[in-house]
């Protein structure tokens, strides 16, 4: 069939509509900061120890998230279960939860007066305020964007190059470390992309249950919102160092996840 | 974008239905109570009310936002936007007491001074906004090694007194330093602690039209009307003192 030029003009309209307004504000960031002031914000040391804490937080969140996450999609993907489809639901909610209500759910569970916040605390356990609660509301928002990715991407490997695997003696975990993981890294490595992103960003749920502390709980978003009420141009260069830092991320693991794969 | 852009001029466009102009405050996150119930009984307009900190909105109306009226819980903020002709001439309308807030049940803080103790935990305003400044002046009179402690003790600056409120009655931090006001809206969850009168911060709030609002007459009568009866009314009811005279 002819493409028609109507309906090719109509979507590169919206394609272009799209792109300018998505853009417009990340250029904007960058136009009003200038390499100038997005090095002397770098040197700033409210800003270095906010840059210090979310990469250490967001690392920590992300391996967490991946070490439990990659068998539990893996689950998910491959076997069926009376309720499966609930389950699924259930680990994605938190993706579409207001960030707001995720830091209150937080606190009524995990916080001292929460549902097993006594329990918590008599673990010996600090969360609330403390560095590891950011970790653990960092994990709880970017989860789902992870397991959502995983799972799909296992869900997408050819059953029969498992199988052939596994008649080949390999055991089940070997087949997912050798076979499954391997075929799955395009989407694995997207998965952890959209989660560390959404964990680097997070704002809302670390206020309320970790809120904010400069080298403790004060993360760049944190910080960000902090110096927009006193100095905006620091904020907006604080802003374009998260930008550039995000971008970075997320290039970088396409890369990797999109070399073609070492055998087949 | 042009879609998106009509979308947002339509919504600000019909605020309300009564055919009354839509009025946009933006007040302090203490006044939440106190303007909630005036901004009810306003008879000018539909009072849409937006709460934050203080210097989180004037920052906003720095960048270009036109609300029709600012409030804050200071005079520094809405007499430095005046200074820059952003907002008309601040009126202030209402004192408030900074007090230290402990949760009912919590025995262990009962004056300032615990609050330098090894393992008390503090929360306090962030040094941009107001509740933070006043926390930052009462410390100020204290003995050096006192505040040093009291600081060490901090474990969180939140953005504007919700948070601090939320944080206390969390059991998150054992004290924090909010306005009486707070306490009373709280419901009975926090207790109130008064500052001795040698440390007590003068806090007056004061509100200002914002130049180029879309509705000066109504934003006046707004302001004004904080020194009405009405606007006392409910000012006194969450707990504020008058001006100054």
């Amino acid at each position: 069939m002819k493409p028609s030029p109507w309906f090719t003009a109509l979507i590169a309209g919206a394609l272009a509509a799209a792109l300018t307004f998505l853009t417009l504000p990340i250029v904007a960031i960058f136009v009003d900061t200038g390499p100038g002031r997005l090095l002397s914000s770098l040197s700033d040391p409210v800003a270095v120890d906010a840059l210090r804490l979310s990469l250490e937080t967001t690392l920590l969140a992300t391996t967490i998230i991946v070490v439990v996450g990659t068998p539990a999609a893996y689950l998910l993907a491959t076997r069926s279960f009376p309720g499966q489809s609930v389950v699924v639901t259930l680990v994605e909610l938190p993706l579409v939860l207001p960030p707001a209500v995720a830091g209150i759910g937080l606190l009524a569970a995990l916080g001292p007066h929460g549902i097993v916040g006594g329990v918590v605390a008599d673990a010996g356990v600090r969360l609330v305020l403390q560095t590891a609660g950011v970790v653990v509301a960092l994990t709880f928002v970017a989860a789902p964007f992870y397991l959502r990715q995983a799972q799909a991407a296992f869900a997408a490997v050819d059953r029969s190059s498992l199988e052939a695997s596994r008649t080949l003696g390999a055991g089940e975990a070997r087949t997912v470390w050798r076979v499954a993981i391997p075929a799955a890294r395009g989407g694995l490595a997207a998965g952890l992309a959209l989660a560390w992103g959404r964990a680097l960003g997070e704002f809302g749920a670390t206020l309320m249950f970790a809120g904010s502390l400069r080298g403790v709980t004060q993360t760049v978003p944190l910080a960000i919102y902090d110096r927009f009420a006193t100095d905006f141009p620091a904020a907006l260069a604080l802003s374009a160092v998260l930008v550039a830092l995000s971008a970075a991320l997320l290039l970088s693991v396409k890369f990797v996840g999109g070399m073609p794969r070492a055998s087949r | 974008m042009a879609l998106a852009i009509a979308a947002a001029v339509a919504l600000t466009g019909c605020g309300g239905n009564s055919g009354k102009p839509s009025l946009a405050v933006s007040a302090a996150s203490s006044l939440t109570e106190a303007f909630t119930s005036y901004g009810t009984g306003f008879a000018g307009a539909d009072v849409r009310l937006s709460f934050a900190g203080s210097d989180q909105l004037a920052a906003q109306i720095r960048q270009g936002a036109r609300p029709d009226v600012f409030a804050s819980a200071d005079t520094a903020l809405p007499d430095d936007l005046h200074r820059h002709g952003l907002v008309s001439k601040p009126v202030v309308f209402a004192r408030n007491r900074l007090v230290l807030a402990v949760p009912a049940d919590e025995a262990e803080v009962r004056s300032v001074h615990d609050l330098a103790r090894p393992g008390v935990t503090v929360a306090v305003g962030s040094p941009s906004v107001p509740v933070g400044i006043y926390t930052r002046q009462v410390l100020s009179g204290l003995s050096e090694p006192r505040r040093s402690a009291i600081l060490a003790n901090v474990r969180s600056n939140e953005t504007d007194v919700a948070g601090i409120v939320g944080k206390l009655t969390q059991g998150a931090v054992d004290a924090g330093f909010v306005y009486t006001t707070d306490v009373d809206a709280a419901n009975g969850t926090l207790k109130a602690i008064d500052l001795p009168a040698r440390l007590q911060p003068s806090v007056a709030y004061a509100a200002a039209v914002v130049e180029g609002a879309e509705h000066p007459t109504q934003a006046h009568g707004f302001v004004d009307g904080l020194l009405s009866s009405e606007g006392w009314r409910a000012l006194h009811d969450a707990g504020f003192e008058p001006p100054p005279s």
